[in-house]
């Protein structure tokens, strides 16, 4: 059944462009799984580490940007790539030596303060990003002679990575390493004296999440063959983080499910309602009303709540009843 | 050599000398008991063994190893392992995965990101062991949350042993408990097998006292008197300690 649902919905992915045939709503679904992306590394800390980052979007706009300043100088594409990963990890190690001196709001206010430079040198430091008028590429690339101009071909690559980042984060979750992770999310104290090494694990996570943050910068680039100062402002960061929050912290799907709300609201409510940011700000009070822990989990609680009450005939505890007591 | 050598230990919070001047040793295998009444900074004096808070002066030997700058989470895996006076366990989790977290502490694969932690047969055994040496394989696939107060006293002892350790430090371990799951840990405890020393805080004297050997009575951060079990219940500064005069 579940194999069933996963091979549906995998073939339902791949075969969108021809399903949705427009290529304005293959976009979003484009702009969706990037941001997906985003948010799949943001919640690697957020959600398993604990560490609430509201700086990310200075990891993701420095790949975009390194991205574009190294293609734009010659690198190729392959190269421009790479180049781009090594700038964000680089970058996102200094963030976590700087950022980890803290936990709980101190971490917050460092990564604030930290984005907050990055978008600084993004709309200052002219010479290099171009001030406020940011940054072009002329082309997408092609890789394996395929080429990525159209709306259904960059569609079907960020779907590609889309995929990579979720059998990468379903993987790493249940790894030795992951659950190491989470414990020294609940116990630090505890871990430390098992024999963990507390500020190390962090550190890494902090490093995986910024690479999967720059690997969402550079599908970004990719996508808007553009980047500025505002990819990097803290209303970016604070958008990620809402996206984590709002579809479920420390789950596979939910930032899955928070980027695509997000990037929805973005792209449909502003077409109808000028004012979209207050739908999306009402939207999000609903769901830390009713859904508390996100939208994923909130959902599987409720359809187990509504699953109870209509067919209460097996007296079985509903899904949504041990999912709470297990949480 | 000595399992655990204290010599004049002191740590103040402040103007408050919670431990002052410690000295003390405990022999391989030895059951060493250290009861004081509240205040007395027993669990700071643990907190400086493990390395958790670090000494004003002094110094700590484990087997001849001096540890004053070894990290605490070296400790560990250096066969120090802790239990703690409030309880700090993974609530979410089931016992299994907490013993497992404990007994992944000591292995290179905490760093592997990319197997499943479920599938590591070796650590599950291990793990599994460890329950069953506390009486509780039955439970092992329960989450921690739904076990009484009493179970969580012997995941965290599991845990503990889980590390195979040189040395066990328990914080009270009888804390809370009634008199028949006393009489479980006392059992469980009788059954460490001697190659583990074992060092004991309890501020009740008639639960632990079967237990030790040698007793060390602490009193506002001062090792007032040291001696065998005997020695200890006639010493005239005990019972001032204990009954007042």
């Amino acid at each position: 059944m579940k194999k069933l649902v996963l091979a549906l919905s995998l073939v339902g992915l791949a075969a969108l462009p021809f399903w949705v045939a427009n290529d304005y709503y293959v976009n979003i679904a484009t702009q969706i799984l990037l941001y997906a992306v985003f948010a799949l590394g943001l919640n690697l800390l957020v959600g398993y580490a604990g560490l609430v980052s509201l700086g990310h979007a200075g990891l993701f706009g420095i790949a975009a940007y390194a991205g574009a300043i190294f293609i734009n100088g010659g690198a190729g594409h392959f190269l421009g790539v790479l180049g781009a990963l090594v700038v964000t990890i680089a970058t996102a190690a200094v963030f976590a030596v700087l950022a980890l001196r803290g936990t709980g709001l101190g971490f917050v206010m460092i990564t604030v303060a930290l984005g907050q430079i990055v978008w600084g040198i993004a709309y200052r430091w002219i010479s290099i990003t171009n001030g406020d008028n940011g940054v072009s590429i002329a082309t997408r690339p092609s890789p394996f002679g395929l080429s990525l101009a159209t709306a259904a071909g960059f569609y079907w690559a960020t779907l590609l990575v889309f995929l990579a980042a979720l059998t990468t984060f379903a993987i790493f979750v249940g790894s030795p390493f992951g659950v190491s992770l989470r414990g020294t999310r609940d116990q630090p104290r505890r871990m430390n004296a098992l024999g963990y090494h507390v500020w190390m694990i962090r550190f890494l996570a902090f490093l995986f999440s910024g690479l999967w943050s720059g690997v969402a910068g550079v599908l970004f680039l990719y996508y808007n063959q553009f980047v500025s100062p505002q990819v990097v402002a803290l209303g970016a960061s604070a958008e990620a983080l809402l996206m984590v929050i709002a579809g479920g912290t420390a789950t596979s799907l939910g930032p899955v499910a928070g980027a695509a709300l997000v990037v929805i609201m973005k792209n449909v409510a502003s077409a109808y309602i000028a004012r979209w940011n207050l739908v999306l700000g009402a939207i999000f009070v609903v769901i830390v009303i009713f859904m508390p822990e996100g939208l994923v989990p909130g959902s599987v609680r409720l359809w187990g709540w509504a699953a109870g009450r209509f067919y209460p005939r097996d007296g079985a505890p509903g899904r949504g009843a041990r999912q709470q007591s297990g949480a | 050599m000595t399992a655990l050598v204290l010599d004049d230990l002191e740590k103040s919070f402040g103007g408050l000398r919670v431990t002052a001047s410690v000295s003390l040793a405990v022999e391989p295998g030895e059951r060493r008991l250290i009861i004081g009444p509240n205040g007395a900074g027993k669990t700071t004096l643990f907190n400086l063994i493990t390395g958790e808070l670090r000494p004003d002066r002094g110094s700590i030997r484990l087997f001849g190893l001096e540890l004053t700058h070894i990290a605490s989470r070296r400790r560990a895996h250096l066969g120090l392992a802790r239990t703690y006076q409030i309880i700090t366990l993974f609530p979410g989790e089931t016992l299994l995965r907490n013993v497992t977290l404990s007994l992944l502490g000591r292995s290179p694969l905490r760093w592997n990101p990319f197997v499943r932690l479920d599938r590591q047969a070796a650590l599950a055994a291990g793990a599994r062991a460890a329950l069953d040496r506390v009486g509780l394989g039955d439970l092992a696939d329960r989450p921690l949350g739904q076990t009484a107060y009493g179970e969580r006293r012997r995941v965290e002892i599991a845990m503990a042993l889980a590390q195979s350790p040189r040395i066990l430090l328990l914080d009270e371990p009888f804390a809370g408990l009634s008199i028949d799951e006393r009489r479980d840990v006392q059992e469980l405890l009788a059954a460490i097998p001697r190659d583990v020393t074992v060092v004991m805080i309890e501020h009740d004297m008639d639960v632990a006292l079967d237990f030790a050997e040698r007793i060390t009575v602490l009193h506002f951060g001062r090792v007032v008197v040291e001696g065998t079990r005997a020695g200890i219940v006639s010493d005239p500064r005990t019972r001032e300690i204990y009954l007042g005069e």
